[in-house]
């Protein structure tokens, strides 16, 4: 086969006015496999990205009753959001035990379609992959959208992730006299991700006259829920509640940005099996339907977002959630947003008016009940704040929620239907499902 | 405080060239007579690419800011923490750019407040970069 290619535009759902989509409910989700976590890679082959990407791939199949010569797809989020592990050798077991791509790098900071094909015991029959760059969110909406529209009819979706020694993002340019390309406008002045989402606090919080101390409840409830979570990583590695005095005392990373409002970097992967609905009726778990996906692709006016148009991109990713699976805001049951970093899921939350939290109101919200076992359990995966840097848990949540098997996490509230997506308010990708394809 | 040399390119040249000489200027579309910042090959409200350089007052305002304690840039690292002020220009408000607020300290940023460009050599190349301070 030839490299794998990342998914065409087309098969993204970014505007408004699209009306329901023409697959609703003609997909499922059928199984949901997690390797385990790390805080880094210890170097070992059988804990490498690829191991672990396999691993997670044979939880899926098991969950779902599948075996791997049944599967014709796979689409992959090929990277990892860790550092690169070039220019560093190869290690010889690694080596040793796989089948290189192209890239030396796979398998090592990131698993693509082609390692996993090549390297994965048993997918035999795979004549479909893509790639959906950057997030597990974008590769799931291409894979709904590559099963409803036939391209595959049994489909893994996976991602596996890095964590080397070391910092993430201080090498290279960062470490370099001059600013090229994109940075030239912004590196000088040390402008990144991070200072972009702590500036649209800041504006968020003159806006409506809140302040950072406001998070705590929030982000404490999102390590709440991450100690209910048996495949996160503080649940199986630092099994301590956070308190408001930690989250208060947590050092500035970019004011008002604190360390506990950024996400800790693990080794890990997941994979998830979609098929069409008329399959999913045999399988071992209950099927868990799409009703939609869509995704965001914001063009900023000038340098940098302004809050104006994070709030513009964040009504305009409700518009597409709620029109496309003809679902109101009130038939929303479960709302996993993303949070890495916290500091910007209100956005989300709001522009979703899920519960009726609109502009403004989120942090009020935050000093409610929003527990799992409360009436308003917003985000009850705890996100990659509760549970380490992937960007899956809400998906994984979400769909165990639906199925009623979220163990202690399970929602008192109706589970019939839910939102989960990633990453930012210009740049995300988002899944509607329920238990009912209708 | 030492800034990463910018490194224009073709699109950008002008831009830095301008600075050079202590003027900054952002591309105006002749076609909709709209001012655009940064520099891109077409204009992002009409599809055209007719642009001319119009220089800008250098009077600005601060919009917004936070303050960098942990930066991945190295060569900032030793001004940590400093701050990251967004400017917006008299001129064209919807137009940002970024300072460091030389001569206000970390985390007293008058937001609201007026600014004025002056202009900072780099160390890596020479390149000089915008720069803002509080006016008065």
């Amino acid at each position: 086969m030839a490299p794998t290619q990342f998914a065409p535009a087309g098969m993204y759902r970014r505007d408004e006015g699209l009306g329901v989509w023409e697959h609703r409910g003609k997909v499922a989700v059928v199984g949901i496999g997690h390797a385990p976590t790390a805080r880094r890679w210890d170097e070992t082959a059988d804990t490498s990205v690829g191991a672990l990407t396999i691993l997670a791939i044979q939880k899926a199949l098991e969950d779902a009753g599948v075996k791997p010569e049944d599967v014709d797809g796979v689409v992959a989020a090929p990277k990892g959001m860790g550092e690169p592990w070039t220019p560093r050798p190869i290690p010889e077991d690694f080596a040793n035990a796989y089948t290189p791509t192209d890239d030396p790098n796979d398998g090592l900071d990131g698993a693509s379609a082609d390692w996993i094909v090549l390297n994965t015991p048993g997918l035999s029959n795979v004549s479909f992959t893509m790639h959906g760059p950057a997030c597990i969110s974008n590769a799931l909406v291409v894979a709904a959208e590559a099963v409803g529209s036939g391209l595959t009819n049994t489909c893994l979706v996976v991602r596996g992730m890095g964590n080397i020694a070391g910092r993430y993002g201080q090498h290279g340019a960062a470490a370099m006299d001059t600013a090229a390309g994109a940075s030239q406008w912004t590196n000088p002045w040390g402008w990144q991700l991070i200072p972009q989402i702590a500036f649209g606090f800041d504006q968020y919080c003159r806006k409506y006259g809140s302040s950072h101390d406001r998070m705590a409840p929030f982000v404490v409830n999102q390590h709440r829920n991450g100690l209910m979570f048996p495949e996160g990583f503080y649940y199986q590695h630092r099994p301590e509640p956070l308190s408001v005095e930690d989250y208060l005392s947590g050092r500035w990373v970019c004011k008002p940005m604190g360390l506990w409002d950024c996400d800790l970097p693990i080794q890990t992967a997941v994979a998830y099996l979609f098929t069409t609905a008329d399959r999913a009726r045999d399988m071992r778990q209950k099927p868990v339907y799409v009703l939609n996906h869509c995704s965001q692709r914001g063009i900023v006016r000038s340098l940098i977002e302004t809050l104006d148009e994070t709030e513009e991109f964040t009504d305009s990713i409700a518009k597409k959630v709620y029109e496309g699976s003809g679902l109101t805001a009130a038939e929303l049951d479960i709302c996993n947003p993303y949070d890495g970093f916290t500091l910007f899921t209100q956005y989300y939350l709001e522009g979703l008016q899920w519960h009726g939290v609109k502009r403004g109101e989120a942090h009020d919200f935050y000093g409610g009940d929003i527990r799992v076992e409360g009436p308003h359990p917003f985000s009850s995966s705890g996100g990659n704040a509760g549970n380490g840097r992937t960007r899956t848990w809400n998906q994984t949540d979400t769909i165990q929620q639906l199925q009623g098997r979220a163990g202690e996490r399970q929602v008192r509230i109706r589970a019939e239907t839910g939102l989960a997506g990633a990453f930012t308010p210009n740049m995300s990708d988002w899944m509607v499902y329920g238990t009912s394809p209708d | 405080m030492p800034k990463q040399s910018p490194v224009p390119d073709d699109l950008s040249k002008p831009f830095w060239d301008a600075c050079n000489e202590e003027r900054l200027v952002v591309q105006h579309c002749t076609d909709c007579d709209r001012l655009q910042f940064p520099p891109q090959e077409n204009c992002s409200e009409c599809p055209s690419d007719a642009f001319e350089w119009r220089e800008m007052s250098g009077n600005g305002r601060i919009h917004g800011y936070c303050v960098m304690h942990d930066s991945r840039i190295r060569l900032l690292q030793a001004d940590q923490p400093f701050n990251i002020v967004v400017i917006e220009l008299e001129d064209a408000p919807e137009i940002k750019m970024l300072s460091h607020l030389p001569g206000t300290p970390p985390d007293e940023v008058p937001v609201g407040a007026s600014v004025r460009v002056e202009f900072q050599e780099t160390p890596g190349t020479g390149q000089k970069v915008p720069e803002w301070r509080v006016v008065g």
